[in-house]
Parts: structure tokens; sequence; C-alpha cells
């Protein structure tokens, strides 16, 4: 597959692998979290851990939209959907994040609620102007790499004067989340943090560029590479991360200079912050109240916003105390140190954000890693 | 006198609920549509059976529910796909299918154009599978009941002696065959979903493998240790399946494992792994290491095994893992597909 297969390459591949071995100093650590769900993806698909040095460890972070979307938030959708009038469109990978008491969006829909999987935000609008009678909610959900296109829609709605048509907004940002890892008063209960670096968004910085992760880096001495989801990408963005551990060095790296400048799409920015502002605070499944962390519609836009249209109540759900999420999220903890994992909680029945979707850490490793603790157990 | 005063209107008219009632209507769309798509003389008795002698040796039977959307795809419709993969569950016991039953279940208003079209498609997808639909049934329900049309087929089929296939059969060191590009079938439904619409010269693999079968079982005999189908949820699935059911674990080399650069492509776009997407006209055969070589070259020489493959081998895990090695330089698991990729895709 042309433009692909290049950043899959075997033989660049080890022979980044036999850098990484040689540059690695054998007597530290290098724990380095990926955000992305991408990222962590990438790793498992690729087996990329087989190809690293015992020492350099791969921390996989909150970056799956999907995964940190807490339960409450579920649970208004839940509710807006069992309304007759609503017709909710959703990404299809939502239908199965579980509410609390077991709900789902799959559930709801088997018991009547008109939801309908969708594509792109444009079969939303598709649908909206089919059903003239309905009202059409739109579940938005996603980092910043997703913002725009439902920036785009509310534009379109605008201009095609659908009275119908509104979005159930729940936007997160990369760099505040990021920030809370290191930074939250959780982290007292659950120990000290122990990240060396991180691998950053590569969707994400098209969009927001590299000059977010600036003021992180200095902040926290940590080094940021923003690294492209192809594993040579990884490969060269772990070896860059080897550097500047070795060198004493906390900067942003941009690995991924073929889509990512600086400043990021000023377009797409514009769009954003023409319709969007930011929540005081916004729930992350596995990491709690995170402040600046979501967006919601401007006033001006209220119309549009289904949590004013139809007075949508906040809902809180707890998450399972027994959940290790927020330390796994962390890095403090490993998925198999959950009591939860793999036993009440699995792919099928997920229970906290790390196992929602393939991309969260404890559905990665259940799906790809375990039989390296199968082996692990064996050798030793 | 003429059974019917008029004859159906093919091009113009629709199943109506008179249709599925009993009555002159229900007759009349059975002998004018159906026995003339199917036409053999069994069904031409005109009985509420049909009775067939059997052969001495054991015989096989399975049934299967046809749901598919949309009805017509690239590479078939429903009524192909209904007897491919009924005769295809019969041909993994290595067996002979013969018979086929054909129950429809139809909504009032779908058009006798499109009906002639599958059930034909049925007839001559029987006739090149050398199999008679000797017995059916049609009900008609109401509109919004049915999506257009569903089918069910049951068939029976006789095992040649001596042959039983079965996964626990399989032993540490037996190789895995595949025969041929997985996920063409997924891709193609895909590529015609109202929602997900895309241009693709993907067409789905829906075939029927008891020739294929019948090869294969020459060459290798009691050699090969089971086959199946890697239908729904692809051949991760299958091979998951088979690993627990034999008691082993699977070691796959993904450079072997044949993907049309197409379906790589859509798969790639979509965030799909080819190995959990549907297939409809291929096989996974579990063979003993002697007859491998033999079985493979059978494989290659047949029309539907041209790219057929070795991708692996069967080893001793009690965790019953199907591992692989990536064709990057990695290891991973090949898991289950959890949840659901894509309803009704058969």
């Amino acid at each position: 597959m042309k433009y692909a297969d290049e950043y899959r390459d075997k033989e660049i591949a080890l022979g980044l692998a036999k850098t990484i071995r040689a540059e690695t100093d054998p007597k530290r650590p290098y724990r380095f979290m990926e955000f992305c769900g991408g990222h962590t993806h990438a790793i498992s698909r690729y087996g990329l851990e087989d190809m690293l040095p015992n020492n350099v460890r791969m921390i996989h972070g909150p970056g799956c939209p999907v995964c940190v979307l807490p339960a409450g938030r579920i649970d208004m959708a839940i509710r807006l959907a069992e309304r007759s009038e609503i017709i909710l469109c959703v990404y299809g990978d939502l239908m199965r994040v579980p509410g609390s008491q077991g709900a789902s969006l799959l559930k709801a829909k088997a018991r009547g609620a008109d939801i309908r999987m969708v594509y792109s935000t444009i079969d939303a609008i598709r649908i909206a102007e089919e059903n003239p009678e309905r009202e059409i909610v739109f579940f938005a959900i996603g980092f910043e790499t997703t913002t725009p296109p439902t920036a785009v829609m509310i534009r379109l709605a605008e201009k095609k004067r659908l009275e119908n048509f509104s979005v159930f907004c729940n936007h997160v940002l990369t760099p505040p989340a990021m920030q809370n890892i290191l930074e939250s008063p959780d982290i007292r209960s659950i120990g000290r943090v122990e990240i060396d670096g991180f691998v950053g968004p590569a969707h994400v910085s098209t969009i927001i560029g590299t000059a977010p992760y600036e003021f992180f880096a200095e902040e926290f001495g940590k080094p940021v590479v923003i690294s492209g989801f192809e594993p040579l990408d990884m490969m060269q963005a772990i070896l860059m991360l080897v550097r500047q551990v070795n060198e004493n060095r906390h900067e942003v790296e941009n690995q991924y200079s073929r889509a990512v400048t600086r400043d990021g799409n000023l377009r797409a920015k514009e769009e954003v912050s023409d319709i969007f502002e930011l929540r005081d605070q916004f729930e992350w499944r596995g990491l709690g109240q995170v402040p600046y962390s979501g967006l919601k519609l401007k006033r001006s836009y209220a119309k549009y916003d289904a949590e004013v249209r139809f007075g949508m109540n906040e809902v809180r759900v707890d998450d399972n105390p027994a959940c290790e999420c927020g330390a796994i999220l962390r890095g403090v903890k490993k998925p198999v140190d959950c009591k939860l994992f793999g036993t009440v909680c699995t792919p099928e029945t997920p229970m906290g954000s790390c196992m929602v979707s393939s991309e969260g850490a404890c559905a990665a490793h259940w799906t790809y890693g375990r039989f390296r603790d199968h082996q692990q157990r064996r050798a030793s | 006198m003429k059974a019917y005063q008029r004859k159906l209107d093919i091009k113009n008219g629709c199943v109506d609920l008179s249709h599925g009632s009993g009555g002159r209507a229900m007759a009349q769309l059975i002998s004018g549509l159906f026995h003339e798509a199917f036409g053999n003389e069994w069904l031409a008795r005109g009985n509420d059976q049909s009775a067939f002698d059997v052969g001495a040796g054991r015989m096989v039977m399975t049934t299967d529910g046809y749901v598919v959307s949309p009805l017509f795809f690239p590479g078939g419709n429903i009524g192909s796909l209904a007897v491919h993969g009924t005769v295809n569950d019969i041909a993994m016991a290595g067996a002979k299918p013969l018979y086929l039953s054909a129950s429809f279940i139809i909504e009032e208003g779908f058009r006798f154009a499109d009906l002639k079209l599958i059930a034909d498609s049925m007839g001559e997808a029987a006739r090149a599978a050398g199999v008679h639909i000797i017995t059916g049934d049609t009900k008609v329900v109401e509109r919004g009941k049915a999506d257009g049309l569903f089918i069910s087929t049951s068939a029976v089929g006789v095992v040649p002696d001596g042959l039983d296939l079965s996964a626990e059969n399989a032993r540490v060191g037996d190789r895995v065959l595949i025969s041929g590009t997985l996920g063409d079938h997924g891709v193609a439904i895909m590529s015609k979903r109202q929602n997900l619409a895309f241009d693709t010269e993907i067409v789905s693999d829906s075939a029927a493998l008891n020739g294929l079968v019948a090869s294969m079982v020459e060459a290798g005999g009691a050699g090969i240790r089971l086959m199946r189908d890697p239908t729904r949820g692809g051949l991760a699935a299958t091979l998951n399946e088979i690993a627990q059911q034999s008691n082993l674990g699977f070691h796959l080399q993904e450079e072997e494992i044949p993907v049309k650069p197409g379906v790589a492509a859509v798969c790639e776009l979509l965030g799909l792994d080819p190995l959990h997407v549907a297939n409809e006209g291929k096989l996974v055969a579990i063979v003993a290491p002697e007859v491998a070589d033999a079985v493979l070259a059978a494989m290659r020489q047949h029309p539907l095994g041209r790219d057929a493959a070795d991708i692996g081998e069967a080893v001793a895990d009690d965790h019953h893992f199907v591992q692989m090695a990536t064709s990057f330089g990695g290891g991973r698991i090949v898991d289950w597909l959890s949840g659901e990729q894509l309803p009704r895709i058969c």
C-alpha cells in the first residue's frame, strides 16, 4: 500500500531497534507514555514492545476519546435518546461504552430508542434533512482532531437553516489532560508518577501544532516528541526520547514533521474558537474532573447545543472503586495489577475506561499483550 | 385449461400478502418463479416434501439463515450466498453436498423482478455446485417486518469413507493452510452500505467450495484434520475457535497471509483488521505436516485456491492463544473480534 508500507519497513525497523538498544543505558529505566490511543494501537498491532530493550517501557495514556467518556455522559445521552422525538446520531464505537448499571446505547437501541450509527458528521446533517419532523442530535466526541468537523457541521446546519439539529458536545482537550496526569491531587494517593517522557499526539498536533506542549515540557521538565502513528514513526520518536533523557534535555521535538507545524492548522483553530469555549472542568473516566479540559458551544450557538435545547441535567456516576484505571493511566500500575482485569472487566464487559475500546491500555493488553505475561511467567 | 388466467407480471409486479396465504397466488408464485429457477424432478412432483435415496456411509446436515444487507452486492446476492454458505458448511466436513431446502420470508411489496433475479442466481449457484434445491417454503409478512427478504437454507451431504474431520484431530506441528485472500466479502458488502458507500473494485468471494474440498481430500485424505470457512469474525475467530476446541495454540506468519491491496486499503481507512473481516468463499485447513505440501499444491491447482498459502502451525499452548509474527518484526496476539464489526454481513 503506497504511502503506508514505506513507514512499516522491517529492515529500517530492525536498524532503529538496534540503535535504540545501543543508545539506552542498561542501568536506568526509560518510561515513556504514549498519550494517544492511535499510538497504543500501533504498538500492539505491530508488536513494537518486542523490538525494544526490557528497560524501555511504554505506558499507555488516556488518549482515546471513547475510553475517557464518563458513564454519566453516556447516561445523559441514553435519557435523551429515549425521548420519542429524538434521533441520536453516534459514531459506532460509542455504542458499547458502559453507562451506569450496565446501560449502553446499544441496549437502549435494542429497547427502542432511535439511535443511528454514522460514519461522518455529514451523515447526521443528511438525517436531519430527511426527517424534518424529528429532532436530530449528534453525539460529538473526540479530541482536537474531531472538533473542527463538528464546527463545520454547525456552520452547515446554520447555512441550511436546519431547525431540528443540535450537538451533544463532549469534545476534550489534550494538553490539560497531559498536565493532569502529572499534577492531579489524586497522585498523592496513588504514589509517584514515573514517566520519563511523552510520545506526543499525531493527528491532534496537526490541528494545534507543537507550541501548546512547550509550556508543559518546560514546567514539568519532561521531554515531548510529537510522533506519527506509523510504527517507524514511533520507533524514531522513542529513539529521540531516549536521546533527550540521556542528554538531560526536556524539549518539544517534532518527529511528525511531514504533517505537523509549530502553529498547527490556523483555519481549523479559528473555526473552533468561533463556535466553542472552555468548560470550567470536564469529567474524564479514569482521571476524574480535569480543569479546563472540555469544550462547550458558545452562548451565541445555544440553539445547536443539545444540553441547552433539551434542558439536559449533568449526571455524575462514580467509577467502580476497585477499578485501577486512574493509576494505570498514570503509569503507576499495570493492567494486570488491577483485580478487575480479565475477571469482571473484559473487552466484552468493560468496567473501566482502559478496557472500553481496543485503544485503551487494558484492552490493548488483553488483546495483544497477554501472551507476553504468559511467556514471562514461564521464563521465571 | 390453463392453471392460471394471467401470467405473473415479473417485470412490474410485486409480492403481496396473498402470495403467502396458501391460495392460488402462492401456488402461482412457487411454480412460476421458484420452480422455474430451481427446475428439477423433485420439485416437479409438487409434494410437500421430497424423497431421495441415500447411499451407505455417514451423512451430514446443516442449516443457515441469511439476512444480508444490501440484498445485492458486488459479486453476488442473498440468493447465491444462501446456496454457497450452506454448501460450504457441508463441504467443511469433507463431505459431498447433495440436497438443499430453501425457505423464504418475503416482505409485501418486494418486486417480482428482484425475487426472480435472486431465485435465478440460487438455481445457478446450485447447478454450479452440483446440488439440488428439492424442497422449500414461502411466507409473506407485512411491510417493514423483514427488510425485503430473509432466506434460510438447509442441506444434507455424504461423507467419504474414512474421513472424520474435527477440531480434536489437530496436533502440534500441523500446518495452517488458507485457500486465498482474506476479507473480500466483508469489504464488498461495506462498499455498498448507504452510510459508508465507497468505490472499490473488490467483489465478494462468495463461492461454493465443495469442488476445492474434493481435490484437497483426494490429495491429503485423512491427513486433513479439519476445515472451516472463516465467515463472520474472519480468520481470527475461526482460528481462536479451533484453538479452544483442539486444546492447542497457533503461530502465524503475517507475511504469508494473502490480502488484496484494495482490501488492505479499505481496512486501513476504516480501522479494521482484515483478519476480522468476513469471507464467503475461503477455507482454512489444519493438515498434518506430511501432507501439507501435497494439499497446498492441489489447492493451487483449483481456480478457487490459486492464492492458497501455508500461514503457520499449531503449537502446544494451554492458553490457546493465536499468536502472529508481524511483518514489521514484532509479535502480537490475534484475538476474537469484540462486539460487532458490521451487522448483517451474511
